[in-house]
């Protein structure tokens, strides 16, 4: 167990929010849930550049093992495998979330109750529809939650907070996967690596964008 | 031993240099050529890009995948060491949002309430460890604005008097570029140039698109060796009476490659293909043997003797928090614009009540930054475009220099002073941003269409920043609380700022003209252009352009410095960074002040050589 149990969400304020959630849910403060700021700080105005640095190293992470399960099965919907890069969860993407929401700055601080509550809200959303954990359930049935929440201008206004959720969950995904190795081949990123010359662009792309 | 500490200083070293950046690092290495004694004075700590890099180190190993932070406002793996857009314990004082009292600056990058942003470091080289190394020389009009369109103020030099300067310092750090012969963007004499390197796909995109515009494309100056420099024959050309620097500059360039066209230079370059003074004007310097530095000296105030001549300079060891003195026969301020203002207000005595050489009243004014404004777009020719590797320099390899001065010329534009235009994107390395908030063009898609829609984007996107000149004014100046100190004891510095309408006008003009690129382009502005000059416009200081303060002129009533960056007032005292700059062309200054500097430093060579100071 990781020692900032502070920052979990007690049951009893889980079953509030999810209350809340299906019911006056613009009327709720977000506030009034989750701790306060981080107690951790930063790594300063002269890290070691040369370190490698993993999840947790700096700053103690924040999700509990029933979240992370959450979260894991959540990133693996927005990022599944596919015949060109693997799944989400293959490449850690959680640890990489988990990082960002225990992160001591302004702008992860800020998105660290968005995220908390929000897997609390997916959690009970799919109890509530299906009676099971979200990672548990079946593909269709985790489209079927995240159909309505995937795009906020056309999300129900009781799910505009879950909606705003799933944005910003679905760009920590990305931020996690793309940054890889793993990412860059997906993408088509090639380069990080030393040339004894740059030759601008092959003849195949010089087609393609119509130059040539 | 070069290093040394303020224990084991000299008692009679020629000249005392305060700053080891662009200006400092050019200084001292034109001294110690010389075969000058100097001493350096830094304010921060010891830092050798050699083994301090994170060459091709990859975001996935750094905190946050090495997303900006505070402490880190130009990403995790930014060079700059000790500093950014605060300095612990070293408060400045701003304005925020319009209210009328004096408060510590706080924020950490834009969006911002403060009226001034102040970005400073605190390593070995300064800022040179961080800037973008675009290295554009001013032109005939830059010197003498006023005369060509009767606003700011001319400087009491031409380009010509500075044009084999920019040849020597683009030869000794190496420039690449090309000579393109246009209007007030002036080539480099033949040969000095390195080449510059092909085009990416999105950058002759641009170019065909603003060939229906007519705003010229072509290739950046950018100081990175795209070739190994000539060092059997820069050595000789540059210093033809100094074998002993011909050899410890050819030393030195033989250990400088070439770029290998990956790994960003603003994390430094282990490889020393780019320019940073400790790599570039240090090294050669401290092979003389004339060159001492003290690292973690944060110099507080010039001393002067009876007759009104500099002595030397008082500093604090940052380690011992002890104060202590450097004696000198000349002293030179380089340590930023702002910075060397600072020491010069806070040098007072009963001979200059009112801040060392600043009878004329001028220290601290005419501040400048540059005008920025920026706008991106999506250019869908370059979806699903075949990968290759389109690192290169890791910056520009082309730019849109200023094409409208006839226009200006002729009343035909609102606003009298140009600007020129920097653009990057494409295939970069992802961080951990790069696909945030895409829905307006995915629609909310999750899943494998998720997938499928990131590589048609990846690769699409362009952002294109209009860099512009600013008039100096005189609502734009630093001065000195006289309340509140830093935690060395000094006073520290509070900003004025206020852009007029000369640059505002010009940041929607950038504006408009982006937006019209990324339409040719066959593309869509990623937001709609802001076409309020008050909102378009950065604030000031976030181009950290700093220049002006300690300004150069013709007589010493309205004027800080002589061409030669001498203070009127005090004859063995230069300022040799931004501050005597009295225009701030669009051209980003940092190879000007090269120049200016190593011009001065063969002027005070000279007088030192007549007995003069």
């Amino acid at each position: 167990m990781n020692s900032n149990q502070t920052h979990r969400l007690s049951r009893r304020e889980a079953i509030q929010w999810a209350l809340a959630a299906s019911a006056a849910f613009a009327l709720l403060d977000w506030r009034a849930f989750g701790a306060g700021a981080v107690p951790a700080k930063g790594y300063g105005l002269d890290p070691d550049l040369m370190e490698s640095y993993n999840p947790g190293d700096l700053w103690p992470l924040t999700l509990t093992e029933a979240q992370r399960r959450t979260a894991t099965a959540l990133c693996d919907v927005i990022i599944p495998a596919d015949g060109k890069s693997p799944a989400a969860s293959e490449l850690h993407v959680v640890d990489f979330i988990d990082e960002w929401i225990s992160a001591p700055y302004g702008a992860q601080q800020q998105q660290r109750e968005t995220v908390v509550n929000g897997l609390i809200w997916l959690e009970s959303e799919s109890h509530r529809r299906f009676q099971k954990s979200f990672d548990q359930l079946s593909e269709a049935e985790q489209h079927a939650i995240c159909d309505d929440i995937c795009f906020a201008p056309k999300a129900a206004p009781e799910l505009k907070t879950a909606a705003t959720f799933f944005s910003v969950f679905r760009d920590l995904t990305t931020g996690g996967f793309y940054t890889t190795p793993a990412g860059w081949r997906d993408i088509g990123y090639v380069g990080n690596v030393a040339l004894a010359h740059f030759d601008g662009p092959p003849p195949e792309v010089l087609k393609y964008v119509g130059l040539m | 031993m070069p290093f040394i500490t303020g224990t084991k200083t000299k008692p009679d070293y020629d000249v005392v240099v305060v700053g080891s950046g662009a200006a400092g690092g050019q200084t001292a290495y034109v001294l110690a050529a010389a075969g000058v004694r100097v001493l350096m004075l830094e304010a921060g700590r010891r830092y050798d890009p050699v083994i301090e890099t994170p060459m091709f180190n990859t975001n996935h190993h750094a905190p946050l995948r090495g997303v900006a932070t505070p402490d880190k406002p130009f990403g995790f793996f930014d060079a700059t060491v000790g500093g950014g857009w605060r300095v612990p314990g070293e408060p400045y004082l701003v304005k925020r949002g319009g209210a009328a009292e004096w408060v510590e600056a706080q924020d950490t990058g834009i969006p911002t309430q403060q009226n001034f942003l102040w970005w400073r470091s605190r390593m070995l080289g300064g800022r040179t460890n961080h800037w973008g190394r675009f290295s554009f020389r001013m032109g005939e009009y830059d010197f003498k604005p006023r005369r060509r369109d009767g606003l700011g103020i001319d400087w009491p030099l031409d380009y010509q008097d500075l044009a084999p300067y920019y040849d020597k310092v683009e030869r000794l750090i190496g420039v690449f570029g090309s000579n393109e012969g246009m209007e007030n963007t002036p080539n480099s004499s033949p040969g000095v140039l390195l080449p510059p390197p092909k085009p990416r796909a999105y950058e002759l995109l641009a170019k065909k698109a603003c060939a229906k515009l007519g705003v010229p494309v072509i290739p950046s100056h950018v100081a990175i060796l795209s070739q190994q420099q000539d060092f059997q024959n820069i050595p000789q050309m540059l210093h033809p009476d100094s074998p002993a620097m011909q050899k410890a500059l050819a030393e030195n360039m033989k250990t400088r490659l070439a770029c290998m066209w990956a790994t960003a230079c603003g994390r430094g370059c282990s490889i020393k293909a780019n320019y940073q003074s400790p790599t570039v004007h240090l090294p050669p310097a401290l092979a003389t043997g004339n060159l001492d530095i003290i690292t973690n000296a944060m110099a507080r105030e010039v001393s002067v003797d009876d007759a009104g001549r500099a002595t030397g300079v008082f500093y604090v060891d940052k380690e011992s928090r002890q104060d202590r003195h450097v004696k000198a026969r000349v002293v030179v301020l380089a340590a930023s614009g702002c910075e060397s203002a600072r020491i010069l207000l806070n040098s007072k005595s009963t001979q200059f009540s009112n801040g060392l050489a600043n009878s004329s009243g001028k220290v601290g004014r005419y501040l400048m930054d540059t005008v920025g404004s920026g706008l991106g777009g999506q250019i869908p020719v370059l979806e699903n475009a075949p990968p290759y590797n389109e690192d290169g320099a890791m910056t520009m390899h082309m730019y849109m220099p200023w094409w409208k001065y006839q226009e200006q010329l002729a009343g035909k534009m609102d606003f009298p002073r140009g600007y020129h235009i920097e653009f990057g994107g494409g295939r970069v390395m992802p961080e951990a941003a790069t696909f945030f908030g895409l829905e307006g063009f995915t629609g909310g898609s999750y899943g494998k269409k998720f997938k499928e829609d990131l590589r048609r984007y990846y690769g699409t996107f362009v952002y294109f920043a209009g860099r512009g000149e600013m008039i100096p004014n005189e609502d734009c100046y630093c001065e000195i609380d006289s309340d509140r100190k830093d935690t060395w004891g000094i006073p520290v510095l509070r900003f004025h700022w206020k852009w007029s309408e000369h640059e505002e006008r010009q940041a929607a003009h950038m504006q408009k003209t982006i937006a019209e690129i990324i339409e040719a382009m066959g593309g869509r502005a990623t937001s709609p252009p802001e076409l309020d000059g008050r909102k378009a416009i950065y604030p000031g200081g976030s181009i950290i352009h700093e220049v002006g303060t300690t300004c150069m002129g013709k007589d010493p009533k309205h004027s800080v410095l002589n061409q030669f960056c001498q203070a009127w007032e005090v004859k063995n005292l230069f300022v040799m960074d931004g501050g005597p700059f009295v225009s701030n062309a669009d051209k980003n200054p940092t190879l000007t002040i090269m120049a200016n500097a190593w011009r001065a430093t063969d002027y005070l060579l000279e007088e030192l050589r007549k007995g003069n100071i």
